[in-house]
């Protein structure tokens, strides 16, 4: 009898008063349209490609993204320049396919495609959620801000050679007996 | 004729327009205030604060199409949503406002309110049962045993106040109360009537002849448009209704210090209530089917019966 009564009346009044508390609360929601929401700069939203400090496009074309996105939406043609560096001819993403899991920014080797806390992106037509390369290239680096991948890495492109990139020892001469 | 007096033209008219007006008001403010207790801002859009909301929801209900499902028994179905609003609405006319305010001055009052109560049961029997679905069978069923639960104990639990003002007669119980409240000495007479009163208009917490989330809308599912409406009107008039019996029976009516005119104390009195059944949606879960049933004849049954024997024994002892 005594439980009974704990368990309904005593237990019911506690949580009354615990809801009640709650009018004098700040509301944890805010009025979207006039009112924007603090976005955090990981969220995963609208995909962009970035460029390098230098201005030139990270990409690489190497394909990772479009191999690991889940909902195959991203396409793209390699292309090649006469100076050795490869870029994308054309990138397409599908974004009424993309689910913003962010796989493609963690497959990308060369810190090109980023997701952006954007997630504004409703369209009256369906063609227009398919994303061209104009569309998702920006002027800037994105997040990461000195990254330039040709420097960093030991691809050798027209005016830089085997060894010349930042921190990259000279390639060992595996035909030279001296030390 | 066109005086404030109980069972004046003026009087019924003006019940009637505020107890339909509060109802579809009510409809807003539950939204709002359910969504400050749970950290949200609610509907804040339409008109001031969102309190033109409820004529865009009128707007839409009345606008909707006026379906009867081609499998259901189309008198009885069209029949159920009428009788709960008829029935709400007819037992405001013994409710007490104030001494001017009132429809009828009748001597069986809290017996009358019963009654309806208990013909209240039919409309949603009868809306489930002609839906013919079965999670409107299911909420009919639901709705029939508790009703049957709890409507008696719901009667024995008034019987103390009746008991302690000799009458009953709602004005009566009342004006007995200007030297004091009954809720002092029926505090378990009221606690009883209050957590009947919940299960009587189908609130949350035991709103379990609707639950949503288990038969989907229970004995409503098959209904649209204003149909839809007179249920859910109906609801929030038995809202007010069991606001105003608390008010009535245990907390002195329109009772209070002169410096506010009666009506403003028993709106008052009232409004606290109602806001306290919203509190109660917002906070409290549906108990188990079972869990309530056997909560109702096991335990609340007796202590109704046991109040009812003592607070008779101190009348008579004091008589």
């Amino acid at each position: 009898m005594f439980k009974l009564i704990k368990d309904t009346l005593l237990s019911q009044t506690v949580t009354l008063w615990g809801v009640f508390r709650k009018l004098f609360v700040k509301a944890d929601t805010v009025q979207y349209p006039d009112e924007q929401p603090y976005m955090f700069p990981r969220w995963r939203g609208r995909i962009i490609l970035s460029r390098d400090p230098d201005g030139e496009e990270r990409c690489v074309a190497c394909n990772l993204c479009a191999v690991a996105c889940p909902v195959d939406c991203i396409a793209l043609q390699k292309a090649e320049t006469e100076d050795g560096r490869w870029y994308p001819e054309f990138f397409r993403i599908n974004f009424s396919r993309c689910i913003m899991c962010g796989f493609c920014e963690e497959a990308c080797p060369t810190n090109a495609i980023q997701l952006t806390p954007d997630f504004e992106m409703a369209e009256y037509v369906r063609q227009d959620m398919v994303w061209e390369k104009e569309d998702l290239l920006i002027d800037g680096v994105g997040k990461y801000h000195d990254y330039n991948f040709y420097r960093v890495a030991g691809k050798r492109v027209a005016g830089k050679d085997k060894g010349e990139a930042l921190n990259e020892a000279e390639p060992v001469d595996v035909r030279s007996l001296l030390p | 004729m066109f005086t404030f007096a109980v069972g004046s033209a003026l009087s019924i008219a003006s019940i009637l327009l505020a107890v339909i007006v509060l109802a579809a008001l009510l409809i807003w403010v539950e939204r709002r205030m359910l969504s400050f207790w749970q950290e949200r801002l609610g509907p804040n859009r339409v008109g001031w604060f969102g309190i033109m909301q409820v004529v865009a929801d009128m707007i839409k209900i009345f606008t909707k199409e006026d379906w009867v499902p081609p499998f259901a028994d189309r008198l009885t179905f069209v029949l159920a949503p009428a009788i709960i609003m008829i029935v709400v609405l007819m037992s405001f006319a013994v409710i007490p406002f104030t001494p001017e305010v009132g429809v009828i001055d009748s001597n069986v009052g809290v017996l009358f309110v019963l009654a309806m109560a208990s013909l209240g049961a039919y409309s949603v029997m009868l809306g489930g049962l002609s839906s013919n679905n079965k999670y409107a069978l299911l909420g009919s069923l639901r709705a029939a045993a508790q009703m049957v639960s709890y409507e008696v104990f719901m009667g024995i639990s008034l019987l103390g106040v009746v008991v302690l003002a000799g009458s009953f007669n709602l004005r009566e119980i009342v004006e007995t109360q200007a030297d004091g409240w009954y809720i002092v000495p029926q505090f378990i007479g009221f606690l009883i009537f209050l957590i009947a009163g919940v299960a009587e208009s189908h609130r949350l917490p035991f709103d379990i002849p609707e639950a949503e989330q288990e038969i989907c809308a229970g004995y409503h599912t098959e209904y649209s448009g204003m149909k839809f409406g007179m249920f859910f009107v109906g609801e929030y008039l038995g809202l007010v209704l069991v606001s105003s019996l608390i008010t009535a029976l245990f907390f002195g009516g329109w009772l209070g210090p002169a410096f506010l005119p009666p009506i403003v104390w028993f709106s008052l009195k009232a409004g606290f209530f109602i806001l306290f059944f919203i509190l109660m949606r917002a906070a409290l879960p549906r108990p188990r089917y079972d869990q309530l049933m056997s909560y109702g004849w096991l335990f609340l049954l007796p202590l109704s019966l046991l109040n009812l024997l003592v607070t008779g024994a101190v009348v008579l002892a004091t008589m």
